[in-house]
């Protein structure tokens, strides 16, 4: 059995946010880091693979070359194999479009009976949570989204899927596609053993003479023109009014905002 | 019917997914219908309401009091717990008979499940987690004016484009985006809770309600996922998004969690409010989840906001700049929570929050 | 020397633990206790820092001594006390045994060190005996097939809590100086094996440090490790990948005091502006940046001499512990003079990092001695 997982290089949008003049995102300019929900799907396939040791973990991306150290990174954890989905035609792609890609790519893998795909929940660049279940869809697997904790037992996959006001306990058969959230695990540490052994496994470029012939790659399915969305306007929003200090924070202080706030009968 | 979604002229009305659990609507589902009414108005279309469920009875009832037209209920014992198969099989269905040119899910983990698969099966854009949606370009100027930088009067515009723009925060809030799906319909959004405002409920809408039953017609074997068991968390539900008063606590509360929570949590009590907490906070395990503000958390908009020890990174502002008065504590007088402040006290939390406590009950007398 | 991938990759997982692993909670009740915390250890053997630059068919992680330096460096930025906890098993304790050991004697001592299943001190220095091993005093008697050691060890690291201290003791008398010593594995729960009491540190605090006292303690002698006579050439091997570990340390030290005054000097506003505006503040951030690249550079020269097994790694190694040594207690000076009152008051890192710094000019060979074995190797033994 084999584990494909999703994995996205993302800007670390916890620092420092830069943005440029024209109100998009300065890339070029911020740290890069594997999306933290992805890193909780890498670990649960390799908690299932310590398991279970015929088990191949085989990560995929899709995303220009400097993903390969991402990529890598994974491998040092102790993945299997490597994918990286890269080409000029997909460049611009929506989640739609990005789904079309990504299946295609898993397909090139092969998706057997006993198999399974995991991906984060979604990325903290775009968080839009789209690019798991369309995959799901391009593949026609079932999926669970938002897990918790799985149960494996080769065959059947039960999860603890999140609800805001609770939780469902979701059965299904293999092959099928979950995604992932930050209270499923906490990913391991990558190891130096890892690390030295990372380049003897195999990894691979799929680009677009590769999975042309799939169905799911059209010129009108991928890419910016395949993208049913478009970006119409990008902007910052702007800053509120000024802030009025109070001076000191004694009681006075504190008695004098209270002073204000009943006033104006904000409490 | 031939059903082709890029005939633009076939699609019409604003449909809403409105979802329930357990047999009851979400209360996301009302502030849906409100604003579908709003878009449908502009474009001169009717709100078509769509529920699913094993039992729907009264439910068209309270979707049509918030505006909707008409509501399409889909009745069937597979439907009574959410299965992305299932759901996604009868909408897709309900979609092509009924060819709205807007389809609206609220961005709940349910809704976020399903409108993904949906819009991959139904061959067209969606856009998640939106805050803001307009169809008239003469509103979305004016939104522009008032919620961004740009320079609206410079700008071309097309005023006859009755398309959807979506707008939704991206890449944690620094940034904005306004999203179109210009060639395929129907436009699909799931819409953040919390951030449309629910109508008046009008009971002379609700009394006129249109309810068309629709045949639904599932086949078994393509039903491959179980719902084994639902359980409601008995935790006392944080009710951060219909608070009035949100007092938050950050990680200036590390010196001292234990303290600064039960001091922060007595303030609140005082106030008729709840404790709110910034992500690092709930990272850190010292509150759960559920009382997390900010971008990956609620986006609230209380009366009253107090930030202590928060320091105001832009995630968390994200998620609670629209309260109409802030009230920020915090040790640096440079912390970026100020930005986002009306009344600011630079101190220690612990020295200014039992002063805060004994106004507050002076102020309660 | 510009990193490959491999080891920027080490990099960010050694930082991403520290960071991660070693908060500041962890620190503080390190400092409070003074005790050893097997929890945290044991999560660093888990993550493989205990056995990073050993063997991989010894349970290590086939690391060289560039990742070693690099983890050390990574550790000591976060917790110096804390990468103690992961150099011991790679140098002194794990280092002789990987070096002499018989494959008998790797597999049953070697692996569960580099695991962490187990821990190795190590014993050399005594109270006559500490830069001069020659005044080694304790003794080794063969008896049938066990030799009797008797005799004291003074600041063993981790000797309150080792399953096994590697013991140097003189095997022939009629033999001066250095010569007719020899290593031995011993096992910390044989009769006759006591520690004394944990000696109150002025740094490191959180790894128990004590006197080994051996009275006729019978190891047997499949435990006696390496050449019969000729231990101490072995102990100076073994100390040159200690020093090479400590000089990273001690870098370590100089990069943390250095990013606690950058970010305290911007952060810090006297007469309307942030500290760092001043250039007796900002020139002394300038040469303490200079200080610890220096010292960086000099040592990953010399981990690659080491992993090259260049004649120059012994005189680099001793390099490199005495330039970092001293560097580190200079930057650890100006940190806490820019940090003015709160550098001295415990809640500032820099206070801890002080303290911490003072003990690298002097533990696995005094800057003194470094000095001695450099101009030793350039100017000839006397």
């Amino acid at each position: 059995m084999k584990i494909i997982v999703c994995v996205k290089q993302v800007p670390d949008t916890s620092g420092r946010v830069a943005v440029k003049d024209d109100g998009t995102l300065d890339r070029a300019s911020m740290a890069t880091i594997t999306n933290p929900d992805d890193m909780n799907a890498v670990e649960a396939a390799l908690a299932i693979k310590d398991k279970n040791p015929d088990c191949k973990v085989v990560v995929v991306s899709m995303g220009p070359f400097p993903a390969a150290g991402m990529l890598h990174e994974c491998l040092a954890m102790g993945c299997d194999e490597a994918v990286l989905i890269s080409g000029r035609e997909f460049g611009g792609s929506d989640t739609f479009a990005t789904s079309q890609i990504i299946a295609a790519g898993i397909n090139h893998i092969g998706v057997e009976e006993g198999d399974m795909v995991f991906c984060g929940r979604q990325a903290i660049d775009g968080d839009t949570a789209q690019v798991g279940p369309q995959i799901a869809e391009k593949l026609h697997l079932p999926q669970i989204s938002y897990v918790a904790d799985i149960e494996f037992d080769g065959k059947t996959v039960i999860c603890k899927r999140m609800l805001e006001d609770g939780y469902m306990t979701v059965k299904v058969q293999t092959p099928c596609l979950l995604t992932c959230i930050k209270e499923l695990n906490t990913p391991r540490y990558m190891s130096v053993k890892g690390i030295n052994e990372f380049d003897s496994k195999p990894y691979t470029v799929l680009g677009y003479e590769d999975l042309k012939d799939d169905p799911l790659i059209e010129a009108d399915t991928i890419g910016l023109k395949g993208s049913p969305t478009n970006v119409y306007k990008s902007f910052t929003p702007p800053q509120k009014g000024a802030c009025q200090m109070l001076e000191g924070s004694g009681k006075e202080t504190v008695d004098e905002l209270f002073g204000i706030l009943t006033r104006k009968h904000i409490i | 019917m031939s059903y082709d979604f890029k005939d633009l002229a076939a699609f019409h009305g604003v449909m809403v997914f409105c979802e329930q659990r357990q047999g009851e609507l979400m209360p996301t589902d009302f502030e849906l219908v409100s604003e579908a009414r709003k878009l449908a108005n502009d474009l001169g279309t009717e709100v078509i309401g769509c529920v699913l469920g094993g039992k729907c009875d009264g439910m068209p009832h309270d979707i049509a009091g918030y505006g909707a037209d008409k509501v399409i209920v889909c009745e069937d014992p597979r439907l009574e717990k959410y299965t992305t198969d299932a759901y996604a099989e009868v909408i897709c269905n309900v979609v092509r008979e009924y060819k709205p040119e807007i389809l609206l899910f609220g961005a709940t983990n349910i809704g976020r499940d399903l409108a993904p698969r949906c819009a991959a099966r139904l061959h067209t854009g969606l856009t998640a987690d939106c805050t803001s949606l307009n169809v008239d370009t003469e509103k979305y100027i004016q939104f522009l004016r008032e919620n961004s930088t740009i320079d609206v009067d410079k700008a071309k515009w097309n005023y006859e484009d009755k398309g959807l723009k979506m707008t939704r925060p991206a890449f944690g809030g620094h940034l904005m985006a306004t999203i179109i799906c210009p060639r395929f319909r129907p436009q699909m959004s799931t819409v953040r809770p919390g951030v449309m405002k629910k109508a008046e409920f009008d009971e002379a809408k609700a009394a006129a309600v249109k309810v068309e039953k629709f045949n639904v017609v599932l086949d078994d074997a393509q039903l491959k996922t179980q719902v084994v068991e639902i359980i409601k968390e008995s935790k006392k539900l944080v009710d951060l998004i219909g608070a009035d008063v949100i007092v938050s606590v950050g990680q200036g509360i590390g010196s001292n969690v234990e303290e600064g929570i039960r001091l922060a949590q007595e303030l609140a009590d005082i106030l008729g409010g709840v404790l709110g907490a910034s992500r690092a906070v709930v990272d850190a395990g010292w509150v759960t989840a559920d009382h997390q503000v900010g971008q990956t958390g609620k986006t609230v908009h209380p009366k009253l906001y107090i930030a202590l020890g928060i320091s105001g990174a832009i995630q968390h502002k994200a998620g609670m700049q629209d309260s109409e008065n802030v009230i920020a504590v915090n040790k640096n007088p440079d912390a970026p929570i100020f930005e986002a402040a009306t009344y600011g006290i630079v101190g220690d939390l612990f020295k200014v929050l039992p002063l805060m406590i004994e106004a507050a009950k002076e102020a309660k007398k | 020397m510009i990193l490959d991938e491999k080891h920027e990759m080490m990099r960010k997982f050694f930082r991403q633990f520290a960071e991660t692993e070693f908060t500041s909670e962890l620190c503080d009740e390190l400092e409070a206790t003074g005790e050893f915390n097997r929890e945290i250890f044991d999560k660093m053997a888990k993550a493989g820092l205990t056995g990073v630059k050993i063997p991989v068919a010894y349970g290590g992680q086939g690391g060289d001594y560039l990742a070693y330096a690099i983890m050390i460096e990574e550790l000591a930025r976060r917790s110096v006390v804390l990468s103690i906890y992961a150099n011991t098993s790679n140098s002194l304790g794990g280092g002789p045994l990987l070096y002499f050991g018989t494959e008998e004697q790797k597999q049953k001592y070697l692996t569960p060190c580099a695991t962490g299943e187990k821990i190795v001190a190590f014993g050399l220095t005594e109270p006559g005996a500490g830069s001069d091993a020659g005044g080694t005093q304790t003794t080794a008697v063969l008896d049938g097939d066990y030799y009797v050691l008797n005799g004291r060890k003074t600041f063993i690291s981790g000797a309150p809590f080792a399953d096994y201290c590697i013991v140097y003791a003189k095997t022939d008398p009629t033999q001066r100086g250095s010569r007719g010593i020899s290593m031995f594995i011993m096992d910390m729960k044989l009769p006759g094996v006591s520690v004394g009491k944990h000696e109150n540190k002025m740094g490191i605090i959180g790894y128990p440090t004590s006197d080994v006292i051996m009275e006729n303690v019978r190891v047997h002698k499949s435990d006696l490790l390496g050449p019969l006579h000729k231990g101490f050439a072995a102990a100076m091997k073994t100390l040159d990948g200690g020093r090479l570990g400590m000089a990273a340390q001690a870098l370590g030290i100089g990069q943390r005091c250095l990013e606690e005054s950058i970010s305290y000097s911007k952060d810090r506003k006297q007469f309307g502006q942030p500290i760092c505006r001043n250039q007796g503040i900002s020139f002394k951030i300038a040469n303490m940046a200079t200080e610890v690249e220096a010292a960086r550079q000099l040592i990953y020269h010399a981990a690659a001499a080491m992993d090259a097994g260049s004649p120059e790694c012994s005189k680099l190694c001793a390099m490199s512990k005495l330039y970092a040594g001293e560097m580190c207690n200079r930057a650890a000076y100006d940190a806490v003079q820019i940090h003015g009152g709160y550098g001295y008051i415990k809640e500032y890192a820099v206070e801890r990092y002080y303290r911490d710094a003072r003990i690298t000019t002097i533990y696995e060979g005094t800057s003194e001695v470094q000095q001695m074995v450099i101009s030793g190797a350039l100017l000839g033994k006397k």
